[in-house]
């Protein structure tokens, strides 16, 4: 087994590597045919794999490779495989496998093609290593990796400006999330001894009660802080609040990598770290009411902002912020399995929504405005459904994928003790609402109403024709998609109602439950756990679920959106009209954007001049560089007086010398 | 009955001299090295006043080496003296300044 979990992640590192290096030799058809290959093999071992390990029970966790000895610390490349990793690597290579075949046809003219594909397969690759790592040390090495394949691909078009400054914008703001996430590590390295995820949650206990002191006379407590500084890291990469700034703008970058990347896989790191790291964020209480905030607050707000988009992929990226703040809360809520199943449902819908963005995109030639769309419903069939079945599991409607995750999480956050979850629980519940509405004003925008682009994109010197259905290497990976959009949602039975991830997250009953008898099962969030002695089917679910306030929110949402964009236009106008600061407000992203420009960015520029003014010019190169050197000239143009180049001075000096010398002997 | 110390104070005269000599001499540098030579006498003066108060032959003995090694001091010196003559034109002391800093 150990070869086959080496072959997963090196197959696309092989794919990356040869349509990287020698793309040009392979030319095009090639290199998509190397790294699909690749990618391939990577999902077929992952399927192996979980048969393996979620079918047979069989765990792996061990070193494949000594990179380092200090002392008593090991560096070490290895792989744990349990459920967790098992289900990460199969959502992985399978949306990654959909992305490279959907890139064949959405990238068909540009010249980077090669580049793409290599791009991509280093991902698939940075991403499984980081998913498989059984330590600390290859979790952020792959956590790097992927932020910087993130970084190419957002700058992939590095002749436009704006995706210039976008990538660096990423850049910088996740510099900011790993600069926590590395310090967490070593606070960890520090307390525990040890960077093996066995070695540091089998001596996590001894956390509790240990004190840290960074600032004299101020100490805190050594769990809260280490998990509050992993969890910076899992902002920065998860981007949430205030971390988010990243992500609406990495939209820049091809629709493929922001299914893949931005959407899908990487994002959801942070979650996927959390969910990993459980047992010790279990031991702060302090740590998972701040996530449960900050999550909530990025599920609401993110959401709001997506109502006023009118870039179609930016609708769908604020969406995908939003989603993510619904994980994170989750993880606050200490309901880990409910989050990770979220994001496995909300992997493969929003995909599929990216790529069909993307598929609409292309029909449009790279029009992304929804204002000049419309209409579109009966030229691009395909697309149309899948569109409007990934829309239907965003909002969480019974029966798709969404629904039971989204379900799952809210309820979990409802019946949280903690006391952020009753700040929480409206703000996800409102965002049920906030997520239906602008879901399906994109979907009417989009496919229903008047055609507005027969006019408006009439860029091809009048000689216009008709949009029409993407090719199948795009319309496959969607039909692909729209499976597991479906039907993921009924794994909830398995995958969180059956105790899936048993060994792979712990949950401290006694902290988090109303009745501290009820520790029958200790991966169980109580939320979990009442839904679980409750479940009798999916089918009841759904029908439990009909009569709850999400589904009604989500239907009002839809029903808004519904009766504004297909048949009551003046109402948006008379909304735009009377609530207009609130519109400024959101078309302004809460000026987050500007506050970071003029605080941060700005602010760094002058600090940077400063020390430039001061600190260099001044301080080393005027007074220790040319100050030295002026110190040197100055005592030696006093000390030339000396030399007089009289012999009978010479002579004086020699022998007063010699007097001093000799009363010296004499005297003392 | 001439005592040591007498020869010893003749020794620290004579020594005393050449030093004065050295720094008062601004002019001509062969008095420099008669200045040196003197001083060199005057250390021998001391050895034998030593040597034949202590009964030590040894101190005698010096004195010749050192006559010796003077008296081919003296010889270098005054050939550097005539090749500083024959480029400088000159053995004033005090032209002779192409140290100064």
């Amino acid at each position: 087994m150990e070869l086959i979990y080496l072959c997963i992640p090196l197959a696309p590192l092989l794919g990356a590597i040869a349509a990287g290096l020698f793309g040009k030799q392979l030319g095009r058809t090639n290199s998509h045919r190397i790294t699909i290959l690749g990618v391939s093999i990577a999902l077929i071992l992952s399927i192996l794999v979980a048969f393996d390990t979620i079918g047979e029970g069989h765990t792996y966790n061990g070193a494949v490779y000594t990179w380092a000895v200090i002392k008593d610390f090991r560096f070490e490349i290895g792989f744990l495989i349990d459920n967790l990793s098992a289900m990460m690597m199969l959502v992985v290579s399978f949306v990654s496998l959909m992305v490279h075949i959907y890139t064949i046809g959405y990238l068909h003219d540009d010249s980077g093609y090669q580049r793409f594909f290599s791009y991509i397969s280093l991902f698939t690759f940075s991403m499984l290593m980081l998913v498989m790592s059984n330590n600390f040390m290859q979790l952020f090495f792959g956590w790097e990796a992927v932020g910087l394949v993130s970084y190419l691909l957002i700058g992939f078009w590095f002749k436009k400006e704006t995706a210039i400054f976008a990538n660096m914008k990423a850049f910088i703001v996740n510099r900011i999330g790993d600069f926590g996430f590395l310090l967490g590590i070593g606070g960890i390295l520090a307390f525990c001894g040890s960077l093996d995820y066995a070695e540091v949650f089998a001596k996590i206990n001894e956390l509790t009660g240990q004190t840290i002191s960074i600032l004299p006379g101020i100490s805190w407590q050594a769990s809260s802080f280490i998990a509050l500084l992993l969890f910076i890291g899992a902002m920065g990469k998860s981007a949430q609040i205030p971390l988010h700034v990243w992500l609406p703008d990495s939209m820049e970058g091809p629709t493929p990598i922001s299914a893949l990347i931005h959407a899908a896989t990487m994002v959801t790191a942070g979650i996927f770290m959390v969910a990993r790291m459980s047992p010790i964020f279990e031991l702060s209480d302090t740590a998972l009411n701040f996530i449960m905030v900050i999550g909530a607050t990025t599920a609401f707000l993110m959401g709001l902002l997506g109502i006023v988009q009118n870039d179609i992929k930016r609708v769908v990226a604020y969406s995908t912020l939003s989603q993510l703040g619904y994980m994170t809360a989750a993880l606050g809520a200490s309901a880990y399995s409910a989050s990770v199943f979220h994001l496995m449902t909300h992997a493969f819908f929003k995909a599929l929504l990216f790529l069909a963005a993307g598929s609409v995109i292309i029909a449009m030639h790279h029009e992304q405005d929804i204002r000049k769309m419309g209409g579109l419903k009966k030229y691009l069939p395909i697309t149309y459904w899948a569109c409007l079945v990934g829309s239907l599991a965003l909002i969480g409607f019974p029966g798709f994928a969404g629904f039971f995750s989204k379900d799952l999480i809210i309820e979990a956050i409802q019946q949280s003790q903690l006391g952020a979850a009753r700040y929480a629980y409206p703000l996800v519940l409102l965002g049920v609402f906030v997520t239906a509405f602008y879901s399906f004003r994109m979907f009417f925008l989009v496919f229903h109403g008047k055609e507005r682009f027969i006019a408006s994109s009439d860029k091809h010197g009048g000689q216009h024709t008709l949009p029409h259905e993407s090719p199948w290497t795009i319309t496959l990976p969607l039909i692909l998609l729209v499976i597991p959009s479906i039907f993921a949602g009924y794994l909830l039975d398995p995958m969180v109602v059956g105790d899936f991830f048993h060994e792979a997250i712990y949950v401290n009953d006694a902290a988090h439950s109303f009745d501290p008898n009820l520790n029958s099962s200790l991966s169980q969030h109580l939320a979990v756990q009442t839904i679980s002695e409750e479940f009798h089917g999916a089918f009841n679910f759904i029908l439990h679920g009909i009569s709850q306030w999400p589904f009604i929110l989500a239907m009002m949402g839809l029903s808004l959106a519904a009766y504004i964009y297909l048949y009551n236009d003046s109402l948006a106008k008379w909304g735009y009209k009377k609530l207009h600061w609130l519109y400024n407000l959101l078309d302004h992203k809460y000026y987050a954007d500007d506050f970071n420009q003029t605080v941060f960015a700005k602010g760094s520029i002058y600090l940077g001049k400063g020390l430039s003014v001061f600190g260099e010019r001044i301080l080393i190169d005027g007074f220790m560089v040319n100050g030295t050197a002026k110190a040197v000239a100055w005592s030696a143009s006093v000390m030339r007086h000396l030399q007089t180049g009289y012999l009978y001075d010479y002579a004086f000096v020699m022998f007063g010398g010699l007097v001093l010398a000799l009363s010296w002997f004499l005297f003392f | 009955m001439i005592s040591l110390s007498n020869y010893l104070v003749i020794g620290a005269l004579l020594f005393s001299i050449s030093i004065a000599g050295m720094f008062l001499n601004r002019k001509n540098i062969l008095i420099l090295l008669m200045c040196i030579e003197l001083m060199l006498l005057a250390v021998n003066m001391n050895f034998i006043a030593f040597s034949y108060y202590l009964g030590d032959l040894a101190g005698q003995v010096f004195v010749f080496f050192i006559l010796t090694v003077a008296a081919a001091e003296t010889a270098i010196g005054l050939a550097i003296l005539v090749l500083v003559f024959r480029n400088r034109r000159t053995i004033n002391v005090q032209d002779l300044d192409s140290l100064k800093g």
